[in-house]
């Protein structure tokens, strides 16, 4: 599949939860029979997507939550992952 | 040994149902009086706040047939509320639009609808009973909720040479995501394991039909396919492992390792009556048993694979071996592996074209073993029954 264009706005499909464990201290996105394990920062990126947000805002609101630079092709890569589980709708 | 605090519950909210399927992971004395004295509503909401608390993240609510409880949207609001992830396992047969949406608006995460066969004489004829079209009906309902829908086709001889047709269906009804399982036999599967085992041709093209399937990308979430274990050279790490990543509440409130561990007789099931899911998870001898790897006899004991597939599944091993204790003969190195062998090349010799009957699930049937276990005692019902 083709990457996902800079002005392209995703969100999770309708389903997908993300939750934060209190058991376990952990970041998750439950998902029809599955629960994938997420880092703090692909919980963080999963979290800006509401259909609305374009992937250079996400990016941008990232670097500022993080005080990095230059992370749109870390939250593109991540979202390539979750969208080739059908996991994402990407708006146009 | 570090004891992994379990993601998923199975609740089985009764064993009441309206189909017949002759594969039901229900035990055979599903029609046993103590089944029948099922949990209150009181209890499952307990359950649930146990289970939340010892880091369950996933509530498959399933049965028999879990819309057969009247409180059933109570559950997954109260589910929804602790932040579990609801699945409804269903046939979907008394799915109707007001309780589509009741649950659906109680924040149930996701449905799982049953079908037999691709084609309404064919499947009604395994379900042993005339719902194909009200399957139908349902799995439109749900997606016209906006609710994600799994459609599980449980795969067998009597189906599998209409592989395509069933991939299809699954396309016209959108359906997010597929499972496709080849079934399992134990209690009601293993009395009809004549009729359900495939062949190695049926299983070649089935694999080819997938593969072509998950090409096309029909459905966004994927296709789970499962062979039947008897085609495996290693078993199936079954339930992820014993007392490892799940647990199944059984209507009576029976907390089992697995669906079919109440046919392991040297077991004692603790009861969320009596004890908190903590304490069982933890503590009780029934999920210690199996648990790890010190209780593995050899091949299993040295095996690299020990940690992966855990010696395959404890009710199988008994179911063939007698002895619930040793390696599944599903295992190319079971020394027990010619049971599984000797049955694999028969079906592969028989005719297909004139299977044996169907022994459905009935209530008369299962009580009829529940009374005759009583007096003798025995394990699951399959032992000695000539195959």
């Amino acid at each position: 599949m083709s990457t996902i264009d800079n002005h392209a706005r995703p969100r999770l499909v309708r389903g997908v939860r993300l939750r934060w464990d209190d058991v376990r201290k952990q970041h998750w996105l439950l998902v029809p029979e599955g629960a994938l394990q997420l880092n703090s920062t692909a919980a963080a990126i999963l979290a800006l997507c509401n259909g609305e947000r374009t992937l250079s805002a996400i990016a941008t609101e990232l670097e500022k939550q993080y005080q990095g630079e230059n992370l749109i092709e870390d939250v593109r890569h991540l979202l390539s992952r979750i969208s080739k589980r059908g996991l994402l709708i990407i708006e146009m | 040994m570090t004891i992994y605090r379990p993601l998923s519950l199975i609740a089985e909210l009764t064993y009441r149902c309206p189909l017949r399927c002759p594969y039901c992971s229900n035990p055979l004395n599903y029609g046993d009086n103590q089944y029948r004295q099922e949990l209150s509503t009181e209890d499952w909401l307990r359950v649930i706040h146990q289970a939340s608390n010892l880091g369950v993240l996933q509530l498959g609510l399933t049965g028999g047939e879990p819309l057969l409880r009247k409180d059933l949207e109570l559950l997954v609001a109260a589910a929804a509320k602790a932040q579990l992830y609801t699945t409804l396992i269903t046939a979907a047969t008394l799915l109707t639009p007001e309780r589509a949406t009741q649950l659906r608006d109680a924040g149930l995460d996701h449905v799982q609808i049953s079908i037999q066969d691709s084609r309404a004489a064919e499947s009604d004829y395994i379900a042993g009973s005339r719902c194909f079209e009200q399957k139908l009906e349902a799995a439109r309902l749900v997606k016209a909720l906006g609710l994600p829908l799994t459609l599980n086709f449980v795969l067998h001889r009597q189906n599998l040479d209409r592989i395509e047709e069933i991939l299809e269906l699954c396309e016209v009804l959108k359906a997010d995501r597929v499972e496709l399982a080849n079934t399992q036999y134990y209690g009601w599967a293993y009395r009809n394991r004549d009729v359900l085992l495939p062949t190695r041709e049926q299983l070649k093209r089935a694999d080819a039909a997938v593969a072509a399937a998950r090409e096309r990308n029909i459905c966004p979430m994927g296709i789970l396919y499962v062979l039947p274990d008897y085609y495996e050279d290693y078993p199936k790490a079954c339930m992820g492992g014993w007392g490892h990543l799940a647990l199944v509440v059984a209507p009576n409130g029976d907390v089992l390792p697995c669906q079919a561990a109440t046919s392991i007789p040297e077991l004692e099931f603790v009861n969320v009556r009596n004890h908190s899911l903590d304490w069982i998870w933890f503590e009780s001898p029934a999920f210690n048993r199996f648990r790890g790897t010190e209780w593995m006899p050899e091949p299993c004991q040295s095996c690299d694979r020990r940690g992966v597939d855990f010696g395959g599944c404890r009710c199988q091993a008994l179911l063939l071996t007698n002895n619930a204790a040793t390696t599944d003969p599903v295992c190319h190195l079971s020394p027990h592996h010619h049971l599984i062998t000797t049955v694999t090349k028969q079906a592969n010799q028989e005719n297909l074209n004139s299977p044996p009957p169907l022994v459905y699930r009935s209530m008369s049937k299962s009580q009829f073993i529940a009374a005759d276990r009583q007096q003798a005692g025995t394990g699951d019902w399959g032992l000695g029954i000539g195959h």
